[in-house]
């Protein structure tokens, strides 16, 4: 094997996980002295372009509590045809089907190089896919148009056999039946009155014909439920008509007056569109879709009054406990979220206006979901409409990067336990003996449930070392943890992926060094930020970065290299040098800062933080700052303020942003024009080099982010000093007095501070 | 035959108690009073010389009908003798029982004669004797009775009256007749009284005419007894014909009877004769009074109607004068507005006021005025002028705000003006000022309708508005139930055909081009769909609710239109309702939330407005104001009755309080096939002065036109929105009651979210201080409503009454049509509350407190045994009776708790033409018509020895129009106006009379459409062949006869009435 490096990278490419440690303490002492908990990263539905899927269903362990799958980490007797459950150590027969399994015939799960696999099931039903689009129209004109421009084109990127339907809101919230000709036919409900699902469902009329067709032709049942047709169709059959009722939609009718806000049911729809499915289509992929612009004013769910004088929270607000709304709306579209994904639907949630719109409250209905969350200043931006389209973006093999009701189901060798999971999920409540009675993220089970995801969807799952300090760990013994993902892929087939890792045991206290090589800090650090982020959720500010300073002292303590009470002796290893670095970052990022943002925007952030695998979580943590310039080619740099030059050209990509910067003198060479002269063109070409590149890019991000493009001294180079690391500030500027860089105005420490306290803890005896 | 029936029937005299439900028989025995003295009887005539000039002409009228004629010249000198007629009439019955007469009678029975009549001479002296002496006191010219008249023409001049008698008599009865007549003769201490010979004559005379003809003996063959028979009663009608022969059946002592010819088929008759029971007592026992009472003899409303049309309908009634009494509203007749409003907006009880409370108390009369504001008027009259007083507002006065009407008077040069009402001086606006004539009046007066019209309307300022704007236009918001019966009957594709064409005739204003009237749409089952038909759009758009529970309005924009504007998506609309509905299995239906749903339409759009709901079933699908079925006949005659009247739940009166306030009047259409709970249903309709149509088991072949002319009508009629009326007064009375379809969230005024031209409200008066006889009693009605084109007035109507100091003026300027009504009204409130039996019982007592109050007060003294009725109120008993015997007070087996609720809202709102119908039927014999000109044949009395089997009769009553056909009616009859050749093939199913070209045919069809064109609503036709099962129906509108249900027959609750008047008298 080489390094670790390139170990940890194939297991990524192979299996999709990212472990914070790659070598196990093997003991539960041991392991909370590595400060950094047991845990990985996992992308559960990772594309593998080279894994084509098994067409035959998974072979269990028979053990009622194990039901592990068959996997190369099984010991197989060929002759007697028996395996063993590696977690469980069950031996179980191979099914009649295996009768001719010999070592040179092995079915693919038995091969090592297929660790993960995809099996494909053919029972059960197959229902379509389910788009259900909840459109505000208390907008603007343009954005409306926009907006119902956007939805139509939608129409166009949805597989013919997918069933859509349409709620609207503004005051009032009407689901349209899309089966009438003739008159346009919509239910309308009040939207100030919550309703449960019960009665949604009788009010739609969507109770009662289910007995009649039973009777009527008991034997037809398998086909798809013909109650749901009058709101729900295949897009096929409806897309004309659709497409002219998006076309005929107006503006919410009821007058607003001066100083009002528009009267905004978001909650109410929600509930609707929640009731409906969940009436309609248990159990099946759907997504609502949200289209909102602007705060619910109304109703269960409200966030802000209609009186326009009074102003949407702020974090000033939430910490004086001064959002009169928040709880009741946050309680509200809890409620629905978890209604929501108990039925597998996933809400999304595009969100366009230039103040907050209650994301806030709304998060969970994405986060629990897996629902996609969008913020945007317009319906009217190509940010919206390109992000929205790339909902429906297809992969390589011409399907569609979504899938839904996942279910995913952890199992882990004896030794391990499960503490929780962090992403967007939900607990199945799955007790076992496998889960740990300490609770990481959400825990308690070990098995969660993902509405929605696509192949970055990645989760965070925690472990928890169980075994005794004295007792003996197998030699050579290795811990295995097994991934089992049920879904429905977006070819609505029913698909199970079975990704079965181990690792090896090793004693902290005699081969610490290897449990040190092994450790993987990228991936560390994106899970200690989930769990930073995590804990803001519920916790203040301060406190969570008070626990994050103490971790990051605790493991320097650990693992660096120094003399007590000598900060200028402190070294770390190489495996953990950037861990500090990260962290920095990740002290100052938006997830954890909401100094400048709104609560929205935080909640916006902190979302798709929970969700992104291991690359873009670190691009968030500590964006990527490249650098252009006569002087060589493209490079990256540090995320410094001494990386602002003059001559260069700056590309900064935060995930949620891309920054091109201009510095002070390629400015001004711009503005005087020299790239339209024919004898500059190689500074065309310079002016031109990051624009590819961040086309480049923005082709494969979601969601689109915001695309900025500044210089020197413009109002929106705000987005790129606020991330650098202030190595140069107004207070320290004449102090260093050197020409290179631009100073921030800001009072934040920066790095070198950092590292300098750092340091003198992590040394200091007395801590 | 059927007299003689009831001749007989009369058996036992105890039994009959049973039989009447209302009477009191315990109350005979009071009776003993004997009759008053004669003298005082003379010395009542006194006074009455004085009155009897307008007699005179009333004499002359009648003189066409009966060889009796002549008496009229006499009636003239003795006008009161008619009156006493009628009375007498009804004395006769009692008279037969006074103990004097006693001992005679009792011969007579013996006589051959037949059974009622001719028995008692002697009593009929008695009877005489009263009969002066109400034509004394009442003078008044009431010629209605034939018989009546006839009797005081016969009184003015014996020997006419002889005449008369004589004519008559000989044929019926031969001996015993004639004694009484000779005592007749002399008791004839007042000559007036004669009356009871003229009575046969007139009985002969009139009779004989049309009607009577076919029962009379003559013209029958068929009927070989009648002839005796008859004759009898027409002696006897004088007097008590009653107790004598056929009682004889009872009694032993009168064996005769049974022998009698009188035939008298033996159907029994629960008879009249309890009321001459307390002389039974008296009497020896074998006596028992048993008597027939001629029918003929008793007031007739159809001659009293006759009689006012031939007297008063010629000429225009001017309403200069204070204290007029209008001509009957049977009668046709102009009205030239000289200051007081026209009858047609307000009928008062009396127009002569007692000045004081104890004489108000004392005579029991209610003080009522029926006020009908925005009534119709016929072409001729011009409708009320519109009268703008500028920016302040119209002129009033300043401590009672009275409006500024022709009673006010100016003083000090024209600079002030006191007020009628309560006489506060307030200063004349400058820019109103004008300057007096010599005689005090402005000069201006004629070129004010103010000054000098009793109606005008005042254009509104915005201080007469709501929140101080002006409305705007109201809407109409048709909706619609589309649950399966009402789509399955067809009802859901005709509304919609018919509303296509009907929105173009929406009421508009004056010569406005368009109505202003914006309309929306709405269907529901269980739940409710809103139609968006804006003109911008291409389809209509249906927008369901289904959250009923909590009803509200999904759109604005778009639900209220402009008909010319969206005339392509109403159609589109109203195209497409039938089809999206025609196969729905939907059959719960919900109620509340669609009048929710329309005042928050109505609310939304800041106007008023009017429901028009199509409704089928119970609404038991769960939704506010939800209702169970409870109909439950058992209650009937239980003390819980009145709770079949009551609403199950107070939600609806919560509703209609809300509608009232937004200015949502409900006009329901219903279309039952079960019990639907009209009672509950109808509360919001009711308190928001909507109107109820109710077709029970709809069936679009035979009900549709009826529906849809209801429809149109009810659309296109005129109407005004968010009405407040207050009725203003003089000091001294005060409007203290009031009955209609309205809502009052105070004592005063009375509130209507909307009032069209039929509605009609009753206001009760009652004093709470002197008035006087100079001043007179004036009342002011002032409506402040918006009109269809949302313009806001104040309609005004003043009425000056006389005031009186004595009874007699009271009782001589009653109108018992008007009395009547009140009367219906404050008893069906009254079912509401208490027992029904108690109320029936209290309008018997008031009646007879009235009665009572006269005779003992007005009427010249006279034997006990007479009765005696005032001239105005003679028709008291009759009408009384056909109230009492409504199917809201004495419910028939087949009739429904709905029809009883239905109908007990249909009479709170009715005006007095319409009761006076409702409650006793129209009843025409077609057969009689004159093909050759436009009258109506002469209507004949309600009852069924009225009908004869050769002939067609029409019997109308506002609310059906029965087609009535005798079993031996000639073919060719039945072959001109049904097209088929026999009695057996006339199919009962028609609801309409074929079209066909025959003078006949024509001749009935115009007379049926000359009717329908009278009436507010459109009346079912209902085909009844005689001796048919639907005879039964029909019979139970023969107000006169005895009904199934046990209502007392005409002449026993006369008798009754008689025993009540003089147990108060005693």
């Amino acid at each position: 094997m080489a390094t670790y490096l390139e170990f940890i990278q194939q297991n990524e490419e192979r299996d999709g996980v990212r472990f914070s440690w790659n070598v196990w303490p093997s003991s539960r002492l041991e392991a909370t002295r590595m400060v950094v908990p047991l845990a990985c990263l996992l992308t559960p539905l990772k594309e593998r372009l080279d894994l084509p899927p098994v067409q035959y269903e998974p072979v269990l362990c028979s053990r009622p509590t194990c039901k592990a799958v068959l996997n190369p980490l099984c010991q197989v007797d060929y002759r007697a045809k028996l395996w063993a459950c590696n977690f469980c150590f069950q031996r179980n027969q191979f099914p009649p089907a295996y009768a001719g399994i010999s070592e040179v015939n092995q079915p693919a799960e038995l091969m090592p190089q297929f660790s993960t696999i995809e099996y494909i099931v053919q029972r059960g039903p197959q229902t379509p896919l389910i788009f259900l689009y909840v459109v505000d129209t208390c907008l603007e004109e343009e954005d409306l148009q926009a907006l119902k421009e956007s939805l139509q084109m939608s129409l166009s990127l949805l597989p013919p056999d997918a069933l859509v339907g349409l709620i609207t809101f503004g005051r009032m919230v009407q689901v349209h039946e899309l089966s009438c000709e003739g008159i346009s036919k919509s239910y309308v409900f009040r939207g100030t009155k919550d309703l449960t699902a019960k009665q949604i469902q009788d009010m739609l009329g969507l109770s009662r014909p289910a007995v009649p067709m039973q009777q009527g032709r008991p034997l037809q049942t398998p086909q798809q439920p013909v109650i749901s047709s009058r709101f729900l169709q295949p897009v096929h059959k409806i897309d004309m008509n659709l497409t002219d009722l998006l076309g005929e939609l107006q503006r919410d009718p009821w007058p607003v007056t001066q100083g009002k806000r528009p009267l905004r049911s978001t909650g109410v729809a929600l509930s609707i569109a929640v009731g409906l499915l969940e009436g309609t289509f248990p159990n099946t992929g759907a997504r609502i879709m949200l289209f909102t612009g602007g705060p619910p004013t109304q109703g269960p769910g409200m966030v802000v009054g209609d009186e326009l004088k009074t102003p949407i929270r702020s974090w000033h607000d939430i910490e004086k406990d001064n959002a009169r709304f928040m709880k009741k709306a946050t309680k509200h579209y809890e409620t629905l979220a978890n209604r929501s994904a108990a039925n597998g639907h996933c809400i999304d949630i595009y969100a366009c206006a230039l103040d907050q719109t209650g994301l806030l409250e709304m998060k969970c209905c994405a986060n629990l979901t897996g629902g996609h969350m969008v913020m945007g200043d317009s319906f009217n931006t190509s940010l919206f409409k390109q992000t929205f389209q790339r909902v429906f973006s297809r992969g390589y093999n011409g399907e569609f990067r979504m899938a839904f009701g996942a279910n995913l189901d952890v199992k882990t060798s004896r030794e391990l336990k499960i503490a929780g999971a962090i992403g967007p999920c939900i607990s199945l409540n799955a007790k076992g003996p496998c889960v740990s009675e300490n609770e990481l993220g959400i825990g308690g089970t070990s098995q969660w449930k993902i509405c929605s995801l696509d192949h970055n969807t990645t989760l965070a799952i925690y472990f928890e070392v169980v075994n005794q300090h004295n007792a003996p760990i197998p030699q050579g013994g290795r811990g295995a943890v097994q991934f089992v993902t049920q879904y429905q892929h977006s070819s609505t087939q029913k698909r199970i992926r079975v990704t079965t890792i181990a690792r090896n045991w090793a004693d902290a206290q005699t081969q610490l060094q290897h449990i040190e090589a092994a450790f993987d800090q990228e991936a560390a650090a994106v899970l200690m930020a989930r769990l930073g982020v995590y804990r803001a959720e519920s916790e203040e500010g301060p406190d969570v970065l008070r626990w994050l300073d103490r971790q990051l002292i605790r493991l320097c303590q650990k693992f660096g290299q120094y003399n007590k009470d000598d900060p200028n002796s402190f070294r770390l290893s190489e495996s953990f040098s950037l861990y500090p670095q990260f962290i920095f970052h990740l002290r100052r990022s938006p997830f954890l800062q909401v100094f400048n943002n709104s609560p929205d925007e935080s909640s916006y952030y902190r979302h798709h933080f929970a969700r992104q695998d291991l690359t873009q979580s670190l691009i968030m943590i500590q964006p990527i700052l490249y650098a252009y310039s006569f002087h060589g080619p493209p490079e990256p740099v540090l995320l410094d303020s001494s990386s602002i030059l003059p001559d260069r050209i700056l590309l900064m990509d935060t995930f949620f942003q891309i920054v091109i910067y201009l510095g002070e003198t390629i400015a001004q060479w711009q503005k005087a024009g020299y790239q339209d002269m024919p004898e500059y063109e190689n500074f065309k070409h310079l002016l031109q080099a990051p624009l590819d590149d961040a086309q480049e890019i923005l082709q494969t991000r979601f969601p689109m982010p915001r695309y900025i493009h500044t210089e020197h001294g413009g109002s929106q180079a705000r987005f790129l000093l606020s991330k650098v690391n202030p190595s140069q500030t107004h207070n320290n500027l004449y102090a260093w007095g050197q020409e290179s860089g631009a100073p921030i105005l800001t009072d934040d420490v920066s790095l070198q501070v950092f590292m300098d306290h750092l340091k003198k803890l992590a040394v200091s005896s007395a801590s | 035959m059927s007299v003689n029936q009831q001749a007989h029937t009369g058996p036992p005299y105890g039994q009959p108690q049973p039989g009447y439900q209302g009477y009191q028989q315990p109350a005979y025995g009071g009776q003993s009073l004997p009759g008053v003295p004669q003298a005082q009887y003379g010395a009542y005539n006194g006074p009455v010389p004085g009155y009897q000039q307008p007699v005179p002409p009333q004499g002359s009228l009648r003189a066409p009908p009966t060889s009796g004629a002549p008496p009229p010249a006499s009636g003239a000198s003795h006008p009161s003798g008619h009156l006493a007629y009628s009375q007498f009439e009804h004395g006769d019955v009692q008279n037969g029982i006074p103990a004097s007469a006693a001992p005679m009678q009792r011969p007579p029975a013996s006589q051959p004669f037949l059974p009622g009549s001719a028995p008692t001479p002697v009593s009929q002296i008695p009877t005489f004797q009263q009969y002066g002496a109400p034509p004394a006191s009442v003078q008044q010219l009431r010629n209605h009775m034939a018989g009546m008249t006839i009797g005081g023409t016969a009184a003015s001049a014996p020997p006419p009256a002889g005449l008369g008698y004589g004519a008559p008599r000989p044929p019926a009865m031969p001996g015993p007749p004639l004694p009484g007549q000779t005592v007749a003769g002399p008791p004839s201490s007042q000559p007036n009284h004669v009356s009871s010979p003229p009575p046969p004559s007139t009985m002969a005379g009139l009779h004989p005419g049309p009607p009577m003809s076919g029962l009379h003996g003559p013209p029958p063959p068929t009927h070989p007894p009648q002839p005796g028979y008859q004759m009898q009663q027409n002696g006897s009608f004088g007097q008590m014909r009653g107790p004598p022969p056929n009682y004889g059946g009872a009694y032993p002592g009168a064996p005769n009877y049974g022998s009698p010819p009188g035939p008298p088929p033996p159907p029994k008759r629960l008879d009249p004769d309890s009321i001459p029971s307390p002389q039974l007592n008296e009497l020896p026992p074998q006596q028992k009074p048993r008597h027939r009472i001629d029918p003929d003899a008793i007031p007739s409303p159809i001659q009293v109607i006759e009689d006012d049309r031939n007297n008063r309908g010629s000429e225009p009634f001017v309403t200069g004068v204070r204290g007029q009494v209008p001509p009957l509203v049977t009668t046709n007749f102009l009205v030239k507005d000289q200051g007081n409003a026209s009858p047609r907006y307000i009928r008062c009880t009396s127009y002569n006021i007692p000045c004081t409370s104890d004489m108000a108390k004392q005579s029991q009369v209610p003080l009522a005025a029926v006020i009908k504001p925005l009534a119709a008027l016929p072409p001729e009259e011009t409708v009320p002028y519109l009268v703008d007083h500028g920016e302040s507002g119209p002129v009033r006065c300043n401590r009672c705000k009275a409006y500024m009407c022709p009673f006010m008077q100016f003083i000090e040069g024209g600079r002030r003006f006191q007020c009628c009402f309560c006489s506060c001086v307030t200063e004349v606006p400058p820019h109103y000022f004008q300057h007096l004539d010599h005689t005090g009046k402005r000069v201006d007066f004629y070129d004010r309708p103010e000054l000098s019209l009793g109606s005008y309307e005042f254009l509104a300022t915005v201080d007469y508005c709501k929140n101080n704007k002006f409305p705007s236009p109201p809407a109409f918001i048709f909706m619609i139930d589309v649950s399966y019966n009402a789509v399955k009957s067809g009802l859901v594709r005709l509304i919609c055909e018919e509303l296509k064409s009907l929105l173009d005739y929406l009421p508009r204003e004056g010569n406005m081009e368009e109505s202003a009237i914006r309309v929306g749409f709405v269907t529901y089952n269980k739940v409710l769909h809103f139609y968006n038909v804006k003109s911008s759009l291409a389809q209509p758009q249906m927008m369901v609710v289904s959250d009923v529970a909590d009803m509200f309005v999904p759109l604005l924009d778009g639900f209220l239109v402009n008909v010319n504007e969206s005339r392509t998506v109403i159609a589109s609309l109203l195209d497409q309702i039938p089809e999206m509905f025609a196969d729905t299995r939907e059959t719960e239906t919900v109620f509340a939330p669609v009048i929710q749903a329309g005042l928050e339409a109505l609310k939304a759009a800041e106007c008023a407005g009017k429901l028009f709901i199509f409704h089928t079933s119970l609404p038991i699908a769960e939704a506010p104001g939800k209702l169970k079925n409870r109909d439950d006949r058992k209650l009937i005659n239980t003390d819980k009755e009145k709770t079949l009247f009551q609403p199950q739940t107070s939600f609806y009166n919560n509703l209609a309080k809300d509608c009232v306030a937004q200015g949502c009047c409900v006009d329901l259409f219903l279309f039952p096939n079960q019990y639907l709970d009209v009672a509950t249903l109808g509360v919001v309709p009711y308190q928001t002065g909507g109107s109820i149509f109710k077709y029970a088991y709809f069936q679009l072949e035979t009900d549709q036109y009826r529906f849809l002319n209801d429809l149109r009508r009810d659309v296109q009629k005129e109407v005004g929105f968010d009405a407040v009326m207050r009725v203003r007064t003089s000091t001294g009375i005060r409007a203290t009651d009031f009955f209609g379809a309205f809502y009052m969230s105070n004592t005063t005024d009375v509130e209507m979210a909307g009032l069209d031209c039929d509605k009609t409200i009753t206001v009760e008066f009652k004093h709470d201080d002197k008035l006087s006889e100079d001043s007179g009693a004036l009342l002011q009605c002032a409506l402040l409503y918006t009109s269809c084109a949302g313009q806001r007035r104040l309609r005004i109507h003043n009425l000056s009454l006389n005031c009186c100091t004595q009874l007699a003026d009271l009782y001589r300027n009653c109108e018992t049509d008007t009395l009547i009504n009140y009367l219906a009204k404050y008893a069906y409130r009254g079912v509401l509350s208490s027992p029904v039996k108690t109320v029936r019982d209290a309008l018997i007592n008031q009646c007879a407190q009235i009665l009572a109050c006269y005779r003992k007060n007005c009427a010249s003294p006279s034997s006990a045994g007479q009765l005696i009725l005032p001239e105005c109120m003679k028709l008291l008993p009759v009408y009384l009776n056909c109230v009492l015997k409504s199917d809201v007070l004495q419910p028939g087996p087949e009739v429904t708790t709905d029809d009883r609720a239905y109908v007990r809202q249909l009479v709170t709102s009715m005006d007095v033409a319409e009761t006076n119908v409702f409650f006793y039927p129209r009843l025409l014999p077609l057969t009689k018509a004159d093909v050759d000109s436009d009258s109506l044949p002469a209507a004949i009395r309600n009852s069924e020895e009225r009908l004869s089997k050769g002939d067609i009769y029409l019997l109308e009553n506002g609310l059906n129009i029965f087609v009535w056909v005798g079993v031996n009616v000639q073919q060719g009859l039945i072959q001109n106006l049904f097209g088929v050749s026999s009695f057996s093939q006339i199919s009962n199913a028609l609801s309409t009379l074929p079209v066909l070209e025959n003078p006949f045919s024509k001749k009935v069809r115009s007379i049926v459409d000359m009717l329908q064109g009278q009436r507010s609503r459109y009346m079912k036709l209902i085909i009844v062949k005689q001796e048919d099962k639907l005879e039964m129906l029909f019979k139970h509108f023969l107000v006169e006869d005895k009904s199934l249900s046990g209502g007392a027959s005409y002449v026993d609750f006369l008798c009754h009435m008689h025993k009540e008047i003089r147990q108060l008298l005693s």
